[in-house]
């Protein structure tokens, strides 16, 4: 730990007490946070919660990774995965083949399939149905973590179906939760630079609400390092938070640095090392009632996510393969990591490593033969 | 009960000791630091002293390039993937006129310094270098950092020379200072097991005893994380801060971590929290060293960001041309540009030096 006194001569006490009190920090202080020169002081003040939360225990989780299709109408500016319908490189699968994917992995212990796509011109609902159902066919007792809140409302406007109504027909169809991307950044000041065809923050926030609920529970995440200012970082944090006091159904916050090579945002560069680990920090700070916040090493690369682990991060994600929305926008960590691996980061940082599922639960033996 | 989980107060009295006052860590000190302190608690005194050492908010760096004037080398370390031996068809020699490229490039790119390096050739007499050495002097305003200690030492016994003369005999064609490498790890039961035909840790000190003594400044390096223990970092530290309190000659450390791949030594790389606690740890021993380097070489820009919190002042070379690390499959590359960038991101003013470590005007 860092001494007391560092905090009264950052003009950082009153944060410090808030903190160790288990006060709520309010936007002055994220800014405070975000401003303070002293990175390790932060650091520091994200470990202690994390510390509290869940001591030296560090998770990830062995997961499988399926983009169903890259094509989009979306257009958003960030993206390097997006295609549009027969575009050269465009891709979509069909139900035999995401169960060919599944089934290609049957013999590695995953307990999670994380399922995302485009939001695509033609493919129906019942498709969406049926890959879930095909999937709880092949491998029974995998949890099925899959469709932002983007897709979702898509879907809904394809359909001419309430976002509810899409919900409810995918749970009836197997999915058990949703992953918490599309959230980028809430400002529609941001969202009409970037992405203006995406489903607003309210929106997402909306199809959140529903989801949880319905007993959905779901992860969000936050795109930064583009052209946010701090103060909207803060009121997407804020955001959440309150929709979190309302739902309590965020398993996990993802601080996602921005990846800006073959993305069409002008004169971003993406977040520094050290943005990054004030964010993920900050972000531990202020969402006082969100459990688990990911340090995402395919966003991040395998070092510093490590470093994250002192900067209020609990989890490094999985043993990711085939992920292609990082990776396309020039992440250059590498395309998986072994459990091995993951947990020699995570003991090597000092911490314990602990297998998780979706829903941040200790792995059973028994989920691996599934 | 570790360091800086409590700060009870033994340790508050040491650590007011240590970080207000500048008294030295012992051996013993230094290892219960480097054990148990916290990571955080490691950060925070790193920099602590670091912005006591450096009050004026800068970052430097340097515009420099590694040239390799030869892959050619005897030495066989296990640790390295950039040499080959005599005889190899990869095997080379630069010529003159490429030589004189590299360096015009340099010095259109704003570049100061060149850092000379090759391998133990075993054909190329000392003449050679002296002739290369003055080739350059003679044509170019540029700062000649070169041959590591184990280069000096195998010149030395190739010529039957001590290597008192050798250093005289290359400062008199034209060298400026010496790089820092070759120091491995300064244990010699760990340097027989990795690098078995190298200098031993003896004489690499000799070496920069002899430089400091002859008015060369030298840095200091060390390649961690391969066979050695935690107490064989410490005894490179000390050795190291010994010296430095007999000669002063050291501008700089340079610690980094060893790059497995391509390598005939089979382990994972170091990780990032490992790499930042030595760092920490170095900053807080090594009292008489004015500058820490971070590696963005071996780390990448990020984490060595970060390490401008653990300790480190100083951010390195712009490295137009690396060859070593990239043999073993590493590839960070960095514009003097993102480099000025990153140290202002970090809240720093960003200033171009020499290798003596004073700052370029207009930077």
């Amino acid at each position: 730990m860092v001494p007391v006194a560092v905090y009264k001569s950052l003009g950082l006490d009153r944060i410090f007490h808030k903190v160790t009190t288990g006060e709520r920090l309010d936007l002055e202080d994220g800014l405070r946070l975000f401003r303070c020169e002293d990175l390790v002081a932060v650091g520091a003040l994200a470990h202690q919660v994390r510390l509290r939360r869940h001591g030296r225990t560090t998770f990830y989780v062995v997961n499988q990774h399926i983009n169903y299709s890259n094509v989009c109408v979306n257009g958003c500016l960030f993206c390097a995965f997006r295609r549009r319908k027969g575009e050269p490189g465009s891709f979509e699968l069909s139900v035999s083949d995401v169960v060919a994917k599944v089934r290609e992995r049957l013999q590695d212990p995953i307990t999670e399939i994380h399922m995302v796509g485009g939001c695509h011109p033609e493919l129906r609902l019942e498709t969406f149905e049926a890959m879930l159902r095909a999937i709880r066919h092949v491998r029974p007792r995998v949890h099925i973590k899959a469709f932002t809140a983007v897709e979702i409302a898509h879907f809904a406007r394809l359909e001419g179906l309430s976002t509810r109504e899409v919900l409810l027909r995918l749970q009836a169809a197997g999915l058990e939760m949703l992953p918490g991307g599309g959230a980028e950044v809430f400002s529609p000041r941001v969202r009409g630079l970037l992405c203006p065809n995406k489903l607003d923050g309210d929106g997402w926030l909306r199809v959140m609400r529903e989801a949880h609920h319905l007993g959905i529970k779901s992860n969000a995440t936050m795109l930064f390092g583009h052209k946010e200012t701090l103060e909207e970082r803060l009121e997407h944090l804020d955001a959440l938070r309150r929709l979190q006091d309302e739902t309590e159904g965020f398993v996990c916050f993802i601080p996602l640095p921005f990846q800006p090579r073959n993305t069409e945002v002008e004169g971003a560069r993406g977040p520094s090392g050290v943005d990054i680990l004030k964010t993920i920090a900050v972000s531990r700070l202020m969402l006082d009632n969100i459990a688990h916040i990911k340090a995402y090493w395919v966003m991040l690369g395998v070092k510093l996510a490590q470093v994250a682990l002192h900067f209020g991060a609990d989890d490094l994600d999985g043993t990711v393969v085939e992920e292609k929305i990082g990776h396309m926008a020039g992440a250059d960590s590498d395309d998986f990591l072994t459990r091995e691996a993951l947990e020699n980061l995570i003991r090597e940082a000092g911490f314990d490593p602990v297998e998780r599922n979706c829903f941040f639960e200790a792995a059973k033996a028994s989920a691996h033969t599934g | 009960m570790g360091w800086g989980h409590t700060m009870g107060e033994g340790q508050e009295i040491l650590f007011d000791e240590i970080l207000q006052e500048g008294r030295r860590l012992s051996r013993d000190e230094a290892r219960r630091i480097y054990r148990e302190a916290d990571f955080h608690w490691l950060g925070y005194a790193a920099h602590t002293i670091r912005r006591r050492m450096h009050p004026e908010n800068v970052v430097t760096y340097v515009v420099d390039r590694n040239i390799n004037y030869s892959n050619i080398c005897v030495c066989g370390c296990r640790f390295c993937a950039f040499f080959r031996p005599p005889g190899h068809p990869e095997g080379y020699v630069l010529e003159k006129s490429v030589l004189a490229r590299k360096i015009e490039e340099t010095l259109a790119l704003g570049g100061t310094q060149i850092l000379l390096q090759g391998g133990h050739h075993p054909d190329l007499p000392l003449s050679f270098y002296e002739d290369m050495l003055r080739f350059i002097k003679d044509r170019y305003p540029v700062h000649i950092h070169a041959f590591s200690p184990p280069e000096i030492v195998f010149f030395a016994r190739r010529e039957g020379l001590d290597t008192a003369s050798v250093i005289a005999r290359l400062k008199q064609a034209g060298l400026d200072s010496i790089p820092g490498g070759g120091a491995e790890i300064l244990v010699d039961a760990v340097r027989r097991r990795v690098s078995p035909n190298k200098c031993s840790a003896g004489e690499w000190l000799g070496v920069m005893e002899e430089a400091h003594r002859q008015g060369l400044r030298t840095t200091a390096t060390m390649m961690f994380g391969h066979e050695e223990s935690l107490e064989d970092r410490l005894a490179h530290l000390f050795a190291i801060r010994d010296l430095q309190d007999r000669t002063g000659g050291f501008t700089a450390f340079i610690p980094w971590t060893f790059q497995p791949g391509h390598t005939a030594i089979e382990r994972r790389p170091e990780t990032a929290v490992s790499y930042l606690r030595l760092l920490a740890v170095s900053r807080l021993v090594l009292d008489n060293f004015d500058n820490i380097q971070a590696s963005w070489v071996t780390m990448g820009p990020k984490v060595a960001q970060t390490a401008l919190f653990f300790g480190a002042n100083d951010f390195g070379s712009t490295m137009i041309e690396e060859n070593v690390v990239a043999a073993a499959g590493v590839h960070f590359r960095l514009s003097l540009e993102e480099i000025r960038r990153i140290i202002e991101d970090a809240g720093f003013v960003p200033k171009q030096r020499t290798m003596a470590y004073e700052w370029i005007d207009g930077s």
